[in-house]
Formats: C-alpha cells, structure tokens, sequence
C-alpha cells in the first residue's frame, strides 16, 4: 500500500497555547480582583468598570470562553490531526477561527466592562457578539469535519466523538439561548420572559459547563492521557458507553438549578432525576481514566504532567459526584444561593480544567519545540503551589455556604429570624480573605509555568510543519467478525453527528417544550402589571451594574425566606421580565420584596454609600449612577422593542412613554426632597430607585383569594 | 410574536417524561450490548489509535 507523506499544522496549535497562557492569567486575575472586592469593596476605585458586577462576568467570560475554550481549540487541533492522520482541512479556516476567536474575547471584554450586557450568567455578551461567535462556532465545525472526512484512519478515535458532540450541543445551545431582540448597536432583550427564560437560560447554563468545559475536555482526556503515559486507555467499550449516557443524561439535567423556584414542579424532577443518573457516566469516566495508570503509579511520582492529569482527573470525579448530590432538593435547600456552589464549580474549573490544560501544555510545548521542558522542578512546584491553591480556596468557601446557609435558617425560641441577613455576610468574610490567599497561590503556579515554558521554548526551536507518513484510506475495508450498527456508525462522522444532535436536542426539546406551550404552567396574576418607563430604564441599569449576581429575586417557599423577605415568589410575577433577574447568589439580601420596604431617601443614600445605611455592608458604592443623565431617548425604542415580546403596552405608548417618565420621576424626586435630598432632573439613581420600589408590588395588590387559587398551580405546576 | 401562551394547553405531559426514559433505556441498553460483544481485536486496534 502506497505511502503518504504530509504535514501537521503545529503552527495553529502554538497559536492556541500563546493564547491559553496569557488568557489564563488575565481571566484569573479578574477572579482575584472580584474575589478581593468581596471583602475590600473600595478596590473598585470607585469605577463602574471595576465593580464586582462588571468583574465577575469578565472573569467567568475570560476563565471559560478565553482560557479553556482556547485550551480545547489548543488540544482539538493538536490530537484531531494525529488521530486522523491528516492536516487539517484548511489552513485559511483555522488562521479564520483562531483570530475571529482572539477578537471575540477582546471586544467581550470591553464591552463587559463598559456594562454592555445581556444580563443572562454565561451568555452575558450582547448580540453582536452572539452573531460573532455563532460565525466562527461554524468555522471551527467545517474545519474540523473536513479534517475527519479526509481522514487516513479508517476508526474514528473516542476523543473525536467527544469532539463532535460539543460542536453540534454548543452551537443548538448558543443558538437557543441568545435568541433576542436587538434595540441598539449594544442593548437587546431576551426573547424569552420570566419562568421560560429562566429554564432556557440554566438549560443553557448547565449544558455550558456540560458541553464546554466537560466534553471537549473528556475528549483531551482521552487522547492526551494515553499519550502521556504511554499506554492504551484502560477500556475502550467503557468509554463507549461514557460518551452515550453521559451526552444523553446530561442535557436534562439543567433545572436542578432551579428548584424550589417558581419553575413548574415536573420540569424541576425531571432534573434531579437525570442528575443522579448522571453520575454514573461521569465515574465511568473518572475509573477509566484513572485505571489507565494501573501499574504506573510510579511514574506519577516522576512526572510532573501525569501528576496534573491525575488531581485533574480526580477533581472531574470529585465535582461530578457532588453535581448529583447538590442537585437533590434537600441539600440544594441549604446550598443554593451560597458559596458552596461557588466552591463545587471551582473544584471543577480550578481542578479539572485547569490542571488538565497544564498538563497537557507541560506535555505538549516540550514537544512541539524539540526540547526537554525547562525545568520539571519547577513543573512540581507549580503542581504543590496550585494544588494547596485549590484546597485553600475550596474548604473556606463550603465552610461559608454551610455557615450562611445554616445563619439565615436560623430561629429564635420566640419564632424570630436570629440574625440580621448582614451578620450572616459579615461572619464569613475571614473564609472570603482566605479564598483569596487560596486564588492567589493558584495564580502564584501559573505565572511559574508560564516563565518555565517561556524558558523551554526560547531553548527549543520549533517545527511549524510537521512532518508524517501514513498510508492512504483502503478503499475496501477489512472486517473483524461480526458487524454492527455501532461499527457502522463509529466510522461516519456526519451520521454521528447527527445522532448526537438527536440524543441532546430530545432532552432539549422535551423539557421546554412543555413549559412553552401550557398555559397553566405560568398562571397569570391580574394585578401584575408590565414596568411604567422609568422602571424599564431602571431595570436596564440593574443589568448593566449587574446587580443579579449578587441579589436574586426569588423567594422560595421556605420558613426563613418567608419571615425574611415575604410570599414567595409564583411563576406569573415575572411574565413581563426580559430577561429574568432570579439570580444564582446571595451575596447581598433577595430582593424580589424589596419595593415599598423602604424610603425612596434610604435607597439613594444606601446606593450613594452602602455602608451609611447598613455598617459593615460589603456593597460597593455606585456614585456614576448620581451623575449619569437618563437616556430617555431610547425610551420609545425599548417600549416597541417590548410589545413585540408581547408585554401589553397599548398601542401608540411608545410616543407617550416619556410623558409618563417625566411624571414618575418628578414624584420620586419630590420624595426625597421630602427628606431633605435634592437631586438634578433625569439621573439615573431615580430609575434605579423606580425599579426597586416596584419589585414585588404588585402581587401585594392583588385581592388575596386569588394569589391562595393560583398558588397550587403557580408553585407546583399542578 | 407572542411567546406567552402560544397554545393554550398540550395534554398527557407525562407522556414526556415517560418517552424520554423509554428512548434512554433503549438506546442505553442497545449500545451496552454492542459495547460488550464488540470483537475485541477491533476494540484493541482502536484504543492504539492515540500511540501510533
């Protein structure tokens, strides 16, 4: 059979790696920065670009789409060619998506700090951006199954299945969650409102860390492992069924994120179900990694990569087992909205793909430079530095959701609330110092492995085109034995394709589909009544300062957070929210009661100087919003924009809104004059203030049978 | 344009959820089968694919 020679393009994996390096250390010193604002407010400078609310989501953007998702494009390019034994497709394709890629996270970036947000976790960037990512996303695929088409191996690996699965789950589940509706070049509302957007969004959300930082990962994984340890993955039929059940379980799995929410009470099963099963796939994994390295432990006393393949590994192990465990209702009773779920993700991110991506970049760089690396002293101290980084960050932060959690259930003999919701943040601000020192040291470790390759590459030269041999595709295929379909299918990777999308899109489709179409799923309440113009512009400044990520607005049907905060929330209060402002945390108080709980006056000092109204708050100030004018041009744009969502303006508002504007905002500056505050025509704070007295109004107005009717059904969906 | 009651109700939702389990065991229970039986100088063969 006749030889081929060609070439690899390592040219496009150095690319990749330059940008994982320095990604990571930006993303995670977005981190720190957050992470110290929580206990330091004022390292804000007084900036609105620098406030948690606008760090956080760089920091999540940065960490997942920067660092890993270059990390997967740095290993998919790397090992796709090798297991195909071709170059890839296009040389112009991955030149296209490697700088389309670099050009997303830049403008991401600005645009985040400039408070250009959609206001959905994980999907925070606007939709210009949305459009741009949609675009290179399909670059990536053409590049990649033209690559497997013209393949000279005739099986195809199980780290390309991983591979493909995320392609087609990422691009469905992008495409399905930034679905909305653009009112400026930088500003769009989510096409969906309340209980459906919420259920998108964590469909969404959860399937992001499913499909991106878990599949493509697994993917490495299983090519990089054997690679490094020089042997065969421990069993080839359980990675079989790894891949199966785990891209079948883990689309349904996305309500847990909700429970004891508004979210009708069948969606919210479905996903606890789905989300124990789910551990079995995920430790199937785990085992079969691991197991890989039986009889080679030795080695990984040796080998600084093993090592981070092994704690990578085992976090993988340690997160999906605790995954299923959070997503039983009574422990996400007491963890959700805490820090526990802060830690159980860093267990994941910092763990799992951090420490694979240094594993396999110390594996990689050495290889593609013809060089030993630098220095493997300094591989291990990186290994121990990052490693007492993670159990420094992680134990502070479970030991401060438990403490929190088990704070605000806490009763007196009497039957009162025993702590102010402000003790309960001010008592774990020593576990916040000490995530931070945890944070620090792991950022610490990656500044040594960028110096160490640094150093290795600038010994090694580097082969930009990479010389291989293979013979070509048989036309004629040998048979072993018997056929099957899975045979069949494990050759061709558009069926294969297809199938995945299959498998992902069924759980998809039918745990939203339901919650679309019923209608006694979102039972309306009469007195809910859409938001006057000044609370619109108000509830866009909340987005924009990202105030969700820190506050929920969602009262759940708990003792404590009755007596706390009021009713709980029902499913029909949010119809009219675009986007839904629930929230993930509660760094400060829920405010989906708030309105009418206070003056107009404590509002604006509280957001003036946060500390002037409840000392030791950890709340940064948010001085811009007292100089910042109103746009209220915008104002007829954002009303259209909304009775084409289909929120109930009549017809011709649009033109009359401003008038309305005008009125409100008079009034509220009429009340705090009452209190002695004067405060120039049109800022912004008196939006704000508009928004937040009108949270939870209205469902105090409605007569009371109605709201005890509906509850039944807006609760548990029956 | 309306997303808010689109169709104002779809009834048997339980169907749902017991099509999804169905459609998972029987995919599930197929591809273990196949996983097991599969010849295993094939299943060899491939797992070397990554050290060539």
């Amino acid at each position: 059979m006749q030889t081929e020679h060609f070439y690899y393009d390592n040219k496009t994996v150095k690319r990749f790696a330059y940008a994982v390096l320095f990604w990571s250390i930006v993303g995670m010193l977005a981190g720190l920065w957050a992470s110290i604002s929580l206990f330091y407010p004022s390292i804000n400078l007084g900036l609105p670009a620098t406030s948690f609310g606008r760090m956080r989501p760089v920091h999540t953007n940065a960490v997942i789409f920067a660092f890993v998702g270059n990390g997967i494009f740095m290993g998919v390019y790397y090992s796709l060619q090798r297991l195909c034994k071709t170059r890839m497709y296009s040389n112009l394709l991955s030149s296209l998506h490697f700088w389309g890629w670099q050009l997303i996270i830049v403008v991401g970036a600005i645009t985040l700090w400039a408070g250009k947000t959609s206001g959905k976790e994980y999907a925070e960037l606007e939709w210009p951006l949305d459009i741009a990512i949609a675009v290179v996303w399909i670059i990536f695929g053409v590049n990649m199954f033209g690559t497997i088409l013209k393949r000279r191996e005739k099986h195809i690996y199980v780290a390309i299945w991983f591979y493909i699965a995320t392609w087609v789950t990422v691009a469905m589940l992008h495409i399905v969650n930034s679905v909305e509706l653009p009112v400026s070049m930088w500003k769009s509302y989510s096409w969906y409102a309340g209980v459906q957007d919420a259920l998108v969004q964590w469909w969404y959300g959860h399937n992001a860390v499913a499909f991106f930082l878990t599949t493509p990962y697994l993917g490495l994984m299983y090519y990089f492992l054997p690679k490094a340890a020089n042997r065969p993955i421990y069993s080839y039929r359980l990675s079989i069924i790894h891949f199966w059940a785990l891209i079948f379980i883990y689309i349904w799995a996305g309500p847990h994120h909700l429970l004891y929410t508004a979210l009708p009470d069948w969606a919210q099963s479905l996903g606890v179900v789905f989300s124990v099963m789910l551990i079995a796939p995920s430790w199937g994994g785990m085992l079969n990694g691991l197991f890989t390295l039986r009889g080679a432990w030795d080695r990984v006393r040796e080998d600084p990569v093993l090592k981070f393949l092994v704690v990578a590994i085992t976090c993988y192990g340690m997160a999906t087992f605790e995954g299923p465990m959070l997503s039983l209702k009574n422990v996400n009773a007491i963890s959700h909205f805490t820090d526990w779920t802060i830690a159980h993700v860093h267990i994941g991110a910092l763990g799992w793909n951090g420490f694979l991506t240094f594993g396999i970049l110390y594996w990689l760089i050495p290889r593609m430079w013809n060089t030993p690396l630098y220095s493997k002293k300094l591989a291990e101290s990186h290994f121990w530095i990052g490693t007492i980084g993670i159990v420094l960050y992680a134990v502070p932060l479970y030991w401060a959701g438990f403490t929190q959690s088990m704070m605000w259930k806490n009763f007196t003999e009497e039957g009162q609330l025993r702590f102010q919701f402000l003790e309960t943040v001010t008592h774990i601000i020593p576990m916040y110092v000490t995530r931070s020192i945890g944070g620090a040291l792991y950022i610490i470790g990656a500044l040594i492995m960028v110096y160490n390759l640094r150093k290795t590459i600038r010994q090694g030269h580097f082969t930009a085109q990479e010389l291989a041999e293979a013979p070509a595709l048989p036309a004629a295929e040998t048979t072993h034995g018997r056929t099957y379909w899975h045979r069949w299918i494990e050759r061709r990777p558009l069926q294969m394709l297809v199938f995945s999308l299959i498998a992902v899109a069924i759980g998809g489709l039918i745990e939203m589909i339901p919650t679309f179409l019923v209608k006694s799923n979102i039972p309306t309440i009469s007195s809910v009544k859409p938001y006057t113009p000044l609370e619109l512009h108000g509830r866009d400044i909340y987005v924009r300062e990202g105030c969700y990520l820190c506050h929920s607005q969602m009262v759940r049907p708990f003792r404590d957070e009755v007596a706390r905060y009021g009713e709980y929330s029902k499913a029909g209060e949010f119809v009219y929210d675009h986007p839904f402002q629930w929230g993930s945390k509660r760094t400060g108080p829920d405010l989906a009661r708030v309105g009418g709980k206070y003056p107009d006056s404590w509002h604006y000092n509280h957001l003036l100087d946060p500390t002037s109204m409840s000392p030791g708050s950890i709340m940064p100030n948010y001085g811009w919003l007292f100089d910042t004018e109103l746009d209220t041009l915008r104002t007829p744009g954002m009303i259209h924009a909304m009775q084409r969502l289909g929120v109930p303006y009549p017809a011709g508002y649009a033109a009359e809104a401003n008038g309305d504007l005008a009125r409100q905002e008079a009034a509220i500056r009429a009340s705090l004059k009452g209190d002695k505050i004067s405060t120039g025509a049109n800022k912004e704070i008196v939006a704000l203030i508009a928004y937040l007295q009108r949270l939870g109004k209205d469902i105090k107005a409605a007569p009371k049978e109605q709201t005890a009717i509906k509850d039944g059904g807006a609760l548990m969906g029956n | 344009m309306k997303f808010i009651h689109y169709i104002e109700k779809v009834s048997g939702v339980s169907v749902y959820g017991i099509f999804s389990l169905t459609l998972f065991v029987l995919i599930f229970g197929v591809m273990l089968v196949w996983a097991i039986r599969a010849d295993r100088k094939m299943i060899d063969e491939i797992s070397k694919i990554p050290l060539d």
